[in-house]
């Protein structure tokens, strides 16, 4: 018999904690692919998250540090600026890398910092209960706005790619939706980018996940991906912001 | 290799850094460290190393964590409100049992406070000062050429014990100038990093992190870090002490505050005062039971400090009620006379206040 699929190198033999259908497993699933295609597993630092993927030093077979929550990129510079030949990546949350972490996340990109940032927005905070996230688009409840965003009490979301993409040091930004086969292929497509871009020592690469949450959107899996494509897009559009 | 040089404080430590082959220096500006890092923007590139201007002085802390996840000697300094914003990294990279060596030129506080010297940091650095049970190994340099020589020293500390060493100072050391020898009487030890998250090549992947859902293994860190500090209580002891051979009083103080009671420990015995100064060097782990044994031979002990009262908690604890534990303090970045001292000590002797033999002191005293 011939295997003609098997789980990628790039995973261990770990069992996601991910609930059924958020695409947090999805995308871990595509980086492993991407560094394993590379062939950059023995060549490269994950700095993951507070968040729902803390956990991700189970899953990925790659060296991994676990930052303190909205630092991974600060972390990530410390790595790089050190081991300038290995691949450093930082996966990151919207309440991490828009909220706690927005120093990191935008001085690393005005120095043009040479890692790669996955960044997983999904408009809550998952792994504390469903808060409300600086992306949290307006009118969209959360366990701290039951009423939903009021833009008059909590301000606007954030536009993170388009914020950056004002910086000079970025060479790469993406927004990209994984909720149909095309966004799938073109998901795992940008986050390669992102990696082959620190590969040819380009500059600051960061790959904007629109993601979901069906725990705390409370909605079925295929609900939340037509969420996505019907009202998360609308504030956060899907496009190429950067790419020099 | 041996040179004399003038030196401040602040230029010295970077001295020391590059001595010890510090890979990484990681800053952000605030007086009265900026020499610090400005040296190092020079120093550090020129000698192989990285040099990198923080953000803020949390991302700074963070890049040290980082470059020490790599297996790289990492280093960043900062004064007291930059440090209190360091808290969170630290508490992170004693968590995850990393070497790193953070310098505080201390100014008075609390708040903003002023950029003159100040003491008051000593809870923060040697209780733990972010959350959690953990603690720094601190030094506390009292010259220039300390500020040279506690660098490789702090990083062996770091390297040896896996845990971040501060280096406690305060603005009049980091900005004094005084000569200093730089000599490389120290081991500079490239100590095996079989942990570090530098690739996974040809090993199974390394994990820097310091979350544990399950208590018990997380308990089985705390008494790990716990055992480290005992360790360190009985082999890392250091200490000085001055005239204290027949002292009736022992004045306790360190950094500054101990150059000044040296100064107070010589006007007191030409006063007919059996004084002497024992000066803590390692405020962690602190000398407990060198102070414990003087207190067992019927000494009396006075702390000074520019603070209102903090390593003096140390030395009653030390003394264990064995003994009167006097204190003299100044706080906001006021620096003890050293008449004023002196009257402290004579009124321990039951002797009236003198007048200072010092004009600056009469003048501010009119």
């Amino acid at each position: 018999m011939q295997k003609v699929f098997e789980r990628t190198k790039g995973l261990t033999d770990n069992e996601f904690t991910y609930c059924p259908g958020c695409l947090h497993s999805v995308v871990h699933r595509m980086i492993g692919e991407v560094i394993e295609e590379l062939d950059i597993i023995p060549n490269t630092v994950c700095v993951c998250p507070v968040g729902c993927a803390v956990f991700m030093y189970d899953y990925m077979v790659c060296d991994v540090i676990e930052a303190a929550h909205g630092r991974a990129p600060a972390v990530a510079t410390g790595v790089k600026r050190v081991i300038p030949d290995r691949i450093v990546f930082a996966y990151q949350g919207d309440g991490d890398l828009a909220s706690i972490g927005t120093a990191e996340i935008v001085h690393a990109a005005a120095r043009g910092e040479k890692i790669s940032v996955i960044f997983i927005n999904n408009t809550t905070y998952g792994m504390t209960g469903g808060q409300m996230a600086p992306t949290t688009l307006i009118g969209q409840k959360s366990t701290t706005c039951t009423r939903g965003r009021d833009p008059l009490v909590n301000g606007y979301p954030i536009r993170v790619c388009e914020m950056l993409a004002t910086l000079d040091g970025p060479s790469y930004i993406e927004r990209v939706a994984p909720t149909s086969p095309a966004g799938l292929v073109k998901t795992k497509k940008a986050i390669k980018k992102a990696f082959q871009n620190q590969i040819d020592g380009k500059g600051f690469a960061l790959v904007e996940v629109l993601s979901n949450c069906p725990q705390q959107w409370h909605m079925t899996p295929i609900e939340t991906f037509k969420a996505i494509d019907e009202k998360m897009t609308k504030t956060f559009p899907l496009g190429v912001f950067v790419d020099k | 290799m041996s040179t004399k040089k003038l030196l401040k404080g602040n230029v010295a430590i970077c001295y020391g850094a590059v001595a010890a082959k510090c890979n990484a220096f990681f800053g952000y500006p605030i007086t009265p460290q900026n020499e610090i890092p400005e040296h190092m923007s020079d120093m550090m590139p020129a000698n192989g190393g990285v040099f990198l201007q923080a953000e803020s002085e949390v991302s700074a802390i963070s890049m040290v964590y980082g470059a020490a996840s790599a297996g790289k000697r990492a280093m960043t300094s900062s004064s007291s409100p930059g440090i209190s914003l360091k808290q969170e990294g630290l508490s992170y990279i004693a968590a995850c049992e990393l070497p790193c060596v953070v310098v505080n030129v201390q100014r008075g506080g609390p708040g903003l406070g002023t950029i003159l010297p100040g003491q008051a940091d000593y809870f923060q650095a040697v209780k733990g000062g972010g959350h959690g049970d953990y603690k720094l190994l601190t030094l506390a340099p009292w010259s220039v050429q300390e500020c040279y020589d506690f660098v490789p020293l702090a990083f062996d500390l770091a390297d040896r014990y896996l845990n971040p060493v501060m280096i406690l100072m305060d603005a009049i050391i980091g900005q004094m100038l005084e000569q200093c020898e730089l000599h490389d009487r120290f081991p500079v030890i490239d100590y095996a990093k079989a942990w570090a998250t530098n690739g996974a090549r040809g090993r199974a992947h390394n994990i820097v992190n310091s979350l544990w859902i399950d208590p018990e293994v997380l308990e089985n860190l705390n008494l790990r870090l716990q055992a480290k500090y005992a360790a360190a209580q009985l082999h890392e002891v250091r200490l000085h002490e001055y005239r204290t051979e027949d002292a009736e009083l022992i004045i306790v103080a360190y950094g500054c505050s101990a150059r000044i009671c040296r100064t107070v420990v010589d006007m007191a015995r030409d006063e007919g005062m059996a004084v002497g100064l024992l000066r803590p060097i390692t405020l962690l782990p602190f000398p407990t039971s060198q102070i414990a044994k003087h207190a067992q031979n019927g000494r009396r002990f006075m702390a000074v400090e520019m603070s209102l009262g903090q390593m003096v908690e140390d030395v009653r604890l030390a003394v264990n009620g064995m003994a009167d534990v006097a204190f003299h303090g100044r706080a906001g970045g006021v620096v003890p006379s050293p008449t004023e001292v002196l009257n402290a000590v004579r009124a321990g002797f039951g002797k009236p206040p003198v007048i200072s033999r010092y004009p600056s002191e009469e003048m501010e005293a009119r």
